[in-house]
């Protein structure tokens, strides 16, 4: 084998963690992952910890099967994506459950749900069936943290608008906005506004990237 | 594209299933004392919780054992069984238990009033229901409840906890109610749940749904009347309702089938103590 040595951070690498945070998103762009998306937004701190188990299983489960990827028989390559991604993600689900027994209460069935997550298998099956494991490890990365960033940033919009909290301090409260008659909107907390706060997103990165528009 | 051999095949995946067995059973093993610690403090926390004493995950056994004095699990007669202890007792199939106990009712009543029925069952030539073995089933079944109950002395009054379970929208869920010594009085109460709804029936877990409950009354004139979660609010001065959750419906009804299911079945052990 030629393997030629090339930097750990080339720009080839480096293009791989920043694409999925623009102009490749998972959620905004390839509009994967959306289910979980809407059901894990309506307050910060779970969707933060979603953020950091999705990125961990991309990352580790894109590792393992591009070190298999020669061995993988191709006929029951979904399978054996399926069983690394399941074993992944069950791995952080014990663990949250033995050290950090609040989140994962709060998170409950949605980090089984992380491995129907149609992101991780298509990275795996993108990408890392026909990479080396260190781009891959840079591909899972990029790829969860641009799944993670969506997460976060309608998750701070879900709940400040829809509990008047950030990160669970009353932010709104404080402010004495309630004394003006203000209220919290109860359909933020609802699975239709995360869709509509994604297709917001989704409006605001077309309308700058006009690339990312569609020509018919 | 590389092929491989049928055999190849099959090895391949048999040693990954078995490889992938192991690492989780070892995992799931080495977790297990830290995840049931976890449980375990909860339920603390949550018992101490309904009798106000705000408690952190590290004193929470200290104080658990400083304010529970005496803990143990009652049988339906209110007699005490002493081969279980009241941490220990499986409320889910206590749950399950009352479950069956009403299905078996409801075929006794259907039995009886429903002549259509009955007609059916004749012309399909089923046995129909046998209402004494029925009944014979239940009384087996409501003998082997046990009724853990937690006793707390703070400051020289003293609390009796019963834990609760049943039924939100999603899943189950559960909680702990204290009673003052005259056993009618709510001196707190504390809801979770596993997965209702954030925002809604999730709600059951937070403070202002929970503080409702204290000072509540369970009897109504001598008879037990339990406490009505009431859609749209209630006057707080109505001893026997609290405000309902908009929007979370059925979690609060839960929260309501919940308190008379799980507090009705400590009806003999309330008029003992209160003698």
């Amino acid at each position: 084998m030629n393997v030629e040595k090339e930097p750990l951070f080339s720009s080839k690498n480096l293009k791989l963690l920043r694409d999925p945070l623009g102009a490749n998103n998972p959620i905004t762009v390839q509009v994967l992952g959306i289910c979980s998306a809407l059901a894990v937004t309506v307050k910060l701190k779970p969707s933060i910890v979603m953020a950091f188990s999705v990125i961990a299983v991309t990352a580790l489960s894109n590792v393992v099967i591009s070190l298999l990827r020669n061995y993988i028989p191709p006929r029951i390559r979904i399978i054996v994506q399926l069983v690394v991604i399941a074993v992944m993600v069950i791995l952080v689900d014990q663990l949250l459950k033995a050290y950090a027994y609040d989140v994962s209460k709060q998170l409950s069935v949605f980090v089984g749900l992380i491995i129907t997550n149609c992101i991780i298998m298509g990275r795996l099956e993108a990408f890392a069936l026909g990479n080396r494991p260190w781009p891959s490890f840079l591909d899972g990365i990029g790829n969860g943290a641009g799944y993670g960033m969506i997460l976060v940033i309608v998750a701070f919009f879900r709940e400040l608008l829809g509990s008047g909290t950030i990160y669970g301090y009353p932010v709104l409260e404080k402010m004495g906005l309630y004394k003006t008659g203000y209220e919290n909107n109860g359909l933020m907390i609802l699975p239709p506004m995360a869709l509509i706060t994604v297709a917001i997103i989704i409006w605001v990165q077309r309308s700058r990237n006009k690339e990312l528009l569609e020509t018919h | 594209m590389k092929s491989f051999s049928n055999t190849y095949i099959f090895v391949f995946s048999a040693v990954m299933v078995i490889l992938v067995a192991a690492l989780l059973s070892i995992v799931a093993q080495k977790l297990k004392p830290a995840q049931d610690m976890n449980i375990k403090v909860e339920t603390m926390q949550n018992i101490l919780k309904s009798v106000h004493i705000e408690s952190t995950k590290k004193n929470a056994g200290d104080l658990f054992n400083q304010y529970i004095t005496e803990s143990y699990v009652i049988g339906p007669s209110g007699k005490k069984i002493e081969s279980s202890a009241a941490i220990e007792v499986d409320l889910k199939k206590e749950v399950a238990k009352i479950d069956k106990i009403k299905k078996l009712e409801g075929t006794i009543k259907e039995r009886r009033t429903s002549p259509f029925k009955t007609f059916l069952s004749g012309f399909i030539k089923s046995k129909g229901v046998d209402v004494a073995g029925t009944k014979n089933q239940i009384n087996k079944i409501t003998a082997s409840r046990q009724l853990p109950v937690f006793i707390c002395i703070n400051n020289a009054d003293t609390f009796y906890v019963f834990p609760l379970r049943g039924k939100g929208l999603w899943g189950p869920i559960w909680g702990f109610i204290s009673l003052e010594s005259d056993m009618n009085t709510v001196y707190g109460a504390v809801f979770d749940h596993k997965s209702e709804t954030p925002g809604l029936g999730a709600e059951i877990n937070q403070d202002w749904f929970q503080k409702d409950f204290s000072g509540k009354k369970l009897y109504e004139d001598g008879k037990f009347h339990s406490i009505q979660v009431v859609k749209g609010g209630t006057d707080d001065n109505n001893p026997y309702g609290v405000d309902a959750i908009s929007g979370g419906t059925i979690t609060s009804k839960g929260v309501e089938a919940m308190l008379y299911d799980c507090l009705i079945s400590y009806e003999t052990f309330f008029e003992q103590l209160r003698k």
